[in-house]
């Protein structure tokens, strides 16, 4: 079976003057397993909005659907999305065939929903029945239904993004045997996963992209991790930053000690030693739990398990706040979600941390030294706008991120987490922030940095922790004269042994 | 470098035009009415009338204030009308106290508070929605006024805190200096303190506040708790205003003239923007639509059918307005 299913040539997307995708090919054959792999950001999920409709390509490609172009959304192509899109308050039938019970007035005919839905279950060999309503069932379950919707609309290409994150040990393998089974039926399907030992084990063929390019497909035959890994980041250093300060390493106590920190969910289990004057660099895929660790370190999500110590002293926030107190601040990755006050002014973003501390008897605020940290700031990081009084969501990108430091530089912290820092900020904005990073550590504090920019982490980074489903999978040390490599730190990111160590 | 020169040339000149139209905001409504009701009635523009317009919209003005203070948050607060009612009840049934009769207003106060604070506790403590937790108080307080006049009304012929109601400062009703009054500390406290920064920072990203290290449910007890208290206030005033106050007639739908001042001053029901300014332009908006239509002998029930329609045509005139600029 070597009929080919779809074909996808030339497809481009842009958002704005960002080039997501760039003509970007991709074909794929009945009965196979074909993988799509890349970094974050490599541009997988977007292909696959345009492949399914969501997103409309830029004009100039085309997408071949057996045989026919296709446009907008084909009955016989299903995608299963990363976060799952049932309705948890209904049946498992009725999700089975939602959006196509018939027309909006006409009453719903739940026994024929029922019974359509009992041999495609049956086939999917799952314990539950098609009237059990979804709240009840586990993630792995609820995996299995959206594989069911899948099957509903006789669909001859399926696409997973990422299946497995939210599945246990035994749900994977359950979801292995329906893959074979679906293979069998002759049903096409694009496999994405980070996870290289999944990979290995299913797929057919492999396809790489990386920085919205197409890379190349590599044979069942012809797999191999370092072959992958070098498709996936090789990528050129040459040009990009490279950090101004210079770390000795110090034989003081660290500034931020973390030993065994959990949430019992995402964590599981993180020691990292962080000195004054040094950047640590945080890699991992999207989902390793970078985020909810940094979370966990400012108090701002509950941890079960292990300990802290802060300067030598015991840390253990319940709230931001305390974090902010003993001297601990975090640049969060959502910056507008979660950081800034779009409708509030520079002068009150900035402020908003200190006012309390400035205030004069009985809160009133002391407006004139808001002033002066409000100008302060605005002239030390550059922050681009003609008055401290322009509204923050006016703002672009770079500036808005620069607020966001700024108000934590005011508290005066002695560690200083930064979560994406330089996401969603043009080039310009970029290389001040590298350098104000590079002002501070100068200056003593310890900086945590979160990073999906291997290029990035590796230029500002003195050393390199890279996290692996919610554990540190190990460091990484840039030797005399010579960057970390991207590829050890994808390596141990995917959990594929390294190319060294296959040697040694 | 980052901003591109025609982005800086734009954003001053845009912001302007927003800042403006957030300052007059609902005001030219405001003016229009005034006059149209001169021209179809001939009466309206007089020092008497003006005072009347002042004094009917004076106890509204201090609910709705209370009001901005929890929509600001993006809260909701339906229990005022009932914790009037409980207020002044309290006020009249302590005026009775010889001697000791002036306590009844700070006596309505801290009734006001106490039903503010719980409803507080409620939403900043076991996290319940702010429009279930009030329009659980908006009934259940509003029976505790019932209880508290064993369902009749009391009277009190020699109130002696009736100044408030119908005596005058210089000409000016003190119905209408105690609301202008809240509307003054109402914009310090918003303005010009911490807590009115965190009342606006936790209204426009609860999230971000608690990651700022703001006491997000200090903030809420207090905004609660402010509009139980001018609740209280306002319960004083009616009290004082009618020498009377009955548990069940008393302040029926008061919350939803307060809202609609709220809205129509152009604060965000979401939280995070607006301002008190707006809110008192929108209580006047209200008085002044009640008293035109009367003098220009529009019937009571048309009145409600006209109010309505404008209260809708005036929010949807700045919705418009503001396009693009507002998320509300």
């Amino acid at each position: 079976m070597t009929d080919t299913v779809l074909t996808m040539r030339g497809i481009s997307k842009s958002f704005g003057s960002v080039m997501a995708l760039r003509d970007v090919g991709l074909d794929v054959r009945a009965g196979e397993l074909h993988a799509v792999m890349g970094e974050n950001g490599a541009g997988k999920s977007t292909l696959m909005k345009v492949l399914s409709g969501a997103y409309v390509a830029d004009p100039g490609g085309e997408i071949l659907f057996l045989g026919v172009p296709v446009l907008g959304r084909n009955p016989g192509i299903a995608v299963i999305y990363q976060e799952l899109s049932l309705a948890p308050n209904l049946t498992v039938a009725e999700n089975m065939f939602l959006g196509r019970e018939g027309r909006a007035f006409s009453t719903v005919r739940r026994k024929a929903l029922e019974q359509r839905a009992r041999p495609i279950l049956d086939r999917l060999g799952v314990s539950f029945s098609p009237s059990t309503p979804v709240w009840r069932l586990s993630l792995g379950e609820r995996q299995m239904v959206e594989i069911a919707r899948a099957l509903t609309s006789d669909a001859r290409l399926i696409v997973m993004d990422e299946p497995t994150t939210a599945l246990s040990t035994r749900e994977t393998d359950r979801l292995f045997e329906v893959i074979a089974t679906l293979k069998r039926d002759g049903i096409a399907i694009i496999y994405i996963s980070h996870r290289m030992e999944e990979v290995y084990a299913l797929a057919d063929r492999v396809s790489v992209l990386r920085d919205g390019q197409y890379i190349g497909t590599l044979d069942r035959a012809d797999l191999s991790a370092a072959k992958l890994v070098t498709m996936m980041v090789g990528r050129d250093l040459g040009n990009f930053y490279r950090k101004a300060h210079q770390h000795k390493p110090q034989p003081t106590e660290p500034v931020l000690k973390v030993s065994g920190l959990t949430d019992g969910r995402r964590v599981r289990g993180c020691d990292l030693a962080l000195f004054t004057g040094e950047v640590l660099g945080i890699a991992g895929l999207v989902g390793s739990g970078r985020t909810e660790l940094a979370r966990l370190i400012f108090g701002a999500d509950t941890s079960v398990g292990g300990e802290m110590f802060l300067a030598g002293k015991p840390f253990n926030p319940t709230s931001p706040r305390d974090a902010i107190a003993a001297g601990v601040a975090y640049l969060t990755e959502d910056r507008a979600g979660l950081g800034l006050f779009l409708d509030m002014s520079i002068g009150e973003n900035v402020n908003v941390g200190v006012i309390e501390k400035d205030a004069r008897r009985g809160g009133v605020l002391n407006l004139a030294r808001a002033a002066e940290r409000a100008a302060l700031a605005m002239s030390g990081l550059g922050i681009r706008a003609p008055t401290p009084r322009v509204n923050v969501g006016s703002l672009s990108g770079g500036n808005q991120q620069k607020v966001l430091l700024a108000r934590l530089l005011e508290t005066d912290p002695k560690v200083i987490i930064l979560d994406e820092p330089t996401r969603g900020v043009d080039v310009g904005a970029k290389a001040e922030i590298y350098k104000l990073i590079d002002m501070l550590v100068g200056r003593g504090m310890g900086i945590i940095m979160i990073s999906s920019e291997l290029p990035e982490i590796i230029g500002v980074a003195d050393r390199i922790l890279v996290m692996r489903e919610g554990k540190i999978a190990g460091e990484l040390l840039p030797r005399e004269g010579e960057p970390i490599r991207q590829e050890d730190i994808m390596a141990l990111s995917t959990g594929t042994v390294t190319p060294q160590e296959e040697n040694a | 470098m980052t901003t591109k020169p025609t982005d800086a040339a734009a954003t001053p000149s845009w912001m302007g035009l927003k800042g403006a139209m957030q300052i007059v905001g609902m005001l030219p409504v405001l003016i229009l009415l005034a006059v149209a009701f001169q021209v179809m009635s001939g009466k309206f523009m007089n020092v008497n009338n003006l005072s009347i317009v002042m004094q009917q919209a004076s106890i509204n003005i201090v609910l709705a204030a209370g009001m901005t203070f929890v929509i600001l948050t993006g809260g909701i607060d339906l229990s005022v009308g009932s914790v009037l009612a409980t207020s002044a009840m309290v006020a009249v049934i302590v005026s009775l106290f010889p001697g000791i009769g002036w306590l009844g207003v700070p006596a309505a106060m801290i009734t006001g508070l106490v039903c503010g604070l719980a409803n507080g506790v409620l939403i900043a403590g076991l996290r319940l929605p702010p429009f279930i937790v009030t329009l659980g108080s908006l009934t259940a307080v509003r029976g505790v006024a019932r209880l508290l006049g064993a369902d009749t009304t009391v009277f009190n012929p020699e109130l002696p805190f009736d100044v408030i109601g119908n005596g005058s400062f210089f000409g000016i009703p003190w119905l209408a200096i105690i609301a202008m009054s809240v509307i003054l500390v109402s914009w310090f406290i918003l303005r010009r303190t911490v807590l009115g920064t965190w009342i606006y920072a936790v209204g426009g990203n609860p999230e971000a506040a608690r990651l700022t290290g703001i006491k997000v449910p200090l903030v809420l007890l207090f905004v609660y708790g402010m509009s139980g208290c001018l609740a209280g206030l306002g319960g004083a005033m009616s009290a004082a205003r009618l020498y009377a106050a009955n548990g069940l007639q008393l302040g029926q739908a008061y919350e939803l003239d307060a809202i609609a001042a709220v809205i129509l001053g152009g604060t965000s029901f979401v939280g995070g923007v607006g301002s008190i300014w707006g809110t008192l332009i929108g209580a006047l908006i209200i008085a002044v639509l009640s008293n035109g239509l009367i003098l220009i002998g529009v019937s009571d029930i048309w009145q409600y059918i006209v109010k309505g329609l404008v209260i809708i045509a005036a929010v949807a005139l700045d919705r418009y307005r503001l396009k693009g600029g507002a998320r509300t």
